[in-house]
């Protein structure tokens, strides 16, 4: 059997090159000062980096998809560790019902959303159509499948059930064993889930180019402008946000050993 | 007390479902109830429905997504079956390394995927001009703006996620069956045959499921390649919502409403089998 440990490793070699080659190859793109007709680029600069982040329309972008995710991300966490709370400590039965809708959004790609969205909020009472608003709405519900994930998994780790029933006993109301015992212990969980939505959102592209594409520029629909004006340009913005992505994981990985740590020496001192 | 604490979880539930009706309820209820109209908006109709389903033109949209989503998810299913198989024989190292690298590159779609396959293989292309070097002009067999360039941009946004959904179900197979399948005679290819993949087999019917959901749902790649050209599901709901020509509303919401039902099949299949794999494990 261990005659064949260099097929797999050539299997995996070939897989990362596989993965890594569209990546590797925007990158070039990104730094390459001529590059048309031969294989590798003529010569290298960093004067699309100069120029992107010296763009003011780039940069407006940028603080719109901030905007936007920004808001979505606040309410999400604020309404949805509330609810997800409520309903586990004092509403089990609508437990089940819960999850159920939360698992909705899985099931809804972003071109049906927008059919919906635009249909209710272009007319009739409430007009929301070509402000950030419809936004704001359509991400919050992007995301509640990973939010609620990530808090109804925290309150079971930490026993949230016990957590409260130890605070109260100590004398502390529902609502204050709920902000000073039980928020800052699920507070972990609670920012990886939003690390992993806010990924989610800034490279969200379908429904903003639905609901606000005309009048509200995010970054991907920036990008998707620049795609036949200028590669190069377009090049650099993929790997910034590729950064951005990277960045993001690496501080979930960090944040999540720390948890599991804080679990263990909470184990072990049991 | 019973009735405070009633009041205190409804006023607690209460932004959360205000949000949740206002934009995720109402605009699939008024979605679906717009599939019944006819096109003016005024009478009841099932002609939206019979429109989908018997034009040649959306018809056939509907028949290429799920031809891309079955080509592209069998495609993407076979090499993560392979690949993740030899990551598990890795050293932890190179397997942590692999999983966080699959991980980063699941985010890779839509926009800037279509545009990193154009830099690859587009007109002026990085392999294009490489294989021209070589003699072999490639855009003579080979086009990314076609169907059998979509279908290998899709397979490439499939992989790293199929890799991450499959990894841990090789967990499952344990050392000690290899060993003890090995001791009683049997091959390798017959332990795979007869107990490796019947094992896996919940996990990869799952897999294939959100696999086959997650190409149906693609928009924004083959967007981003060819624009509105790609007579796909999406692609047609897109343009009949906010198109170039006049918009259909009432048509673009059954295809809409066509499109999710297939979603709802591929997770209702995904969840029937995950649970009946967790009741065999126990």
């Amino acid at each position: 059997m261990k005659n064949k440990r260099w097929l797999s490793l050539l299997v995996v070699s070939a897989a990362f090159i596989y993965l890594v080659l569209p990546l590797a190859a925007t990158f070039m793109y990104s730094i390459a000062k001529e590059w048309s007709h031969t294989v590798l680029p003529v010569s290298y600069t960093l004067d699309w980096y100069k120029e992107l982040f010296t763009d003011s329309r780039f940069l407006a972008a940028v603080g719109r998809t901030l905007t936007v995710s920004a808001i979505a991300l606040i309410a999400s966490v604020v309404t949805m560790s509330v609810t997800v709370f409520v309903v586990y400590m004092y509403l089990p039965k609508l437990e089940r019902f819960l999850q159920a809708i939360t698992m909705i959004p899985f099931a809804v790609p972003g071109v049906v959303a927008a059919v919906g969205l635009i249909k209710v909020y272009s007319s009739g009472p409430i007009v929301l159509s070509g402000t950030i608003w419809i936004l704001v709405g359509a991400y919050y519900v992007l995301i509640i499948p990973y939010m609620y994930q990530g808090i109804r998994n925290s309150l079971r780790t930490i026993d949230a059930r016990r957590l409260m029933e130890a605070a109260e006993i100590l004398g502390a109301s529902k609502m204050k064993a709920f902000l000073q015992v039980v928020a800052p212990n699920i507070m972990g969980g609670i920012i990886i889930s939003a690390l992993l939505s806010f990924s989610i959102l800034i490279g969200e592209f379908v429904m903003a180019n639905f609901l606000v594409g005309g009048s509200y520029e995010t970054i991907q629909i920036y990008l998707m402008r620049q795609l036949n004006q200028n590669g190069h340009l377009s090049s650099a913005i993929v790997i910034a946000y590729f950064t951005i992505v990277l960045m993001i994981s690496w501080l979930m990985l960090k944040l999540g050993t720390r948890f599991n740590k804080k679990e263990e020496n909470k184990e072990n001192a049991a | 007390m019973h009735r405070k604490v009633t009041l205190f979880a409804i006023i607690a539930l209460l932004p959360f479902a205000l949000l949740v009706v206002g934009f995720l309820m109402l605009p699939l209820i008024a979605m679906i109830h717009d599939s019944f109209l006819s096109a003016d908006g005024r009478t009841y109709t099932l002609e939206q429905y019979i429109t989908a389903l018997t034009s040649p033109y959306y018809s056939k949209g509907i028949v290429n997504s799920l031809k891309i989503s079955l080509y592209s998810s069998v495609i993407g299913m076979i090499i993560a079956f392979v690949v993740s198989y030899s990551i598990t024989r890795m050293p932890k190292k190179i397997q942590n390394f692999m999983i966080t690298f699959s991980n980063l590159t699941s985010n890779f779609s839509g926009v800037p995927l279509a545009f990193a396959f154009i830099i690859l293989l587009g007109n002026s292309g990085l392999f294009t001009l490489l294989f021209k070097e070589w003699g072999w002009n490639m855009t003579d067999t080979f086009s990314l703006y076609s169907w059998s360039g979509l279908v290998l941009v899709y397979v490439y946004f499939q992989v790293p996620l199929a890799i991450l959904l499959l990894y841990p179900a090789y967990s499952g197979i344990h050392k000690q069956w290899r060993e003890s399948a090995a001791l009683l005679g049997a091959s390798n290819l017959q332990f795979w045959l007869r107990i490796g993949i019947p094992v896996l087999l919940p996990s990869i019917v799952g897999t294939f499921s959100i696999l086959f959901a997650n190409a149906m749902g693609a928009y924004a790649t083959a967007y981003a390649l060819v624009g509105s050209n790609y007579n796909l599901l999406t692609i047609r709901i897109g343009s009949l919502i906010a198109g170039d020509v006049a918009t259909q509303p009432q048509l673009g919401s059954a295809l809409a409403v066509i499109l999710g039902l297939m979603m709802l099949g591929a997770m209702w299949i995904n969840e029937r089998l995950m649970r009946r794999f967790r009741r065999d494990l126990q």
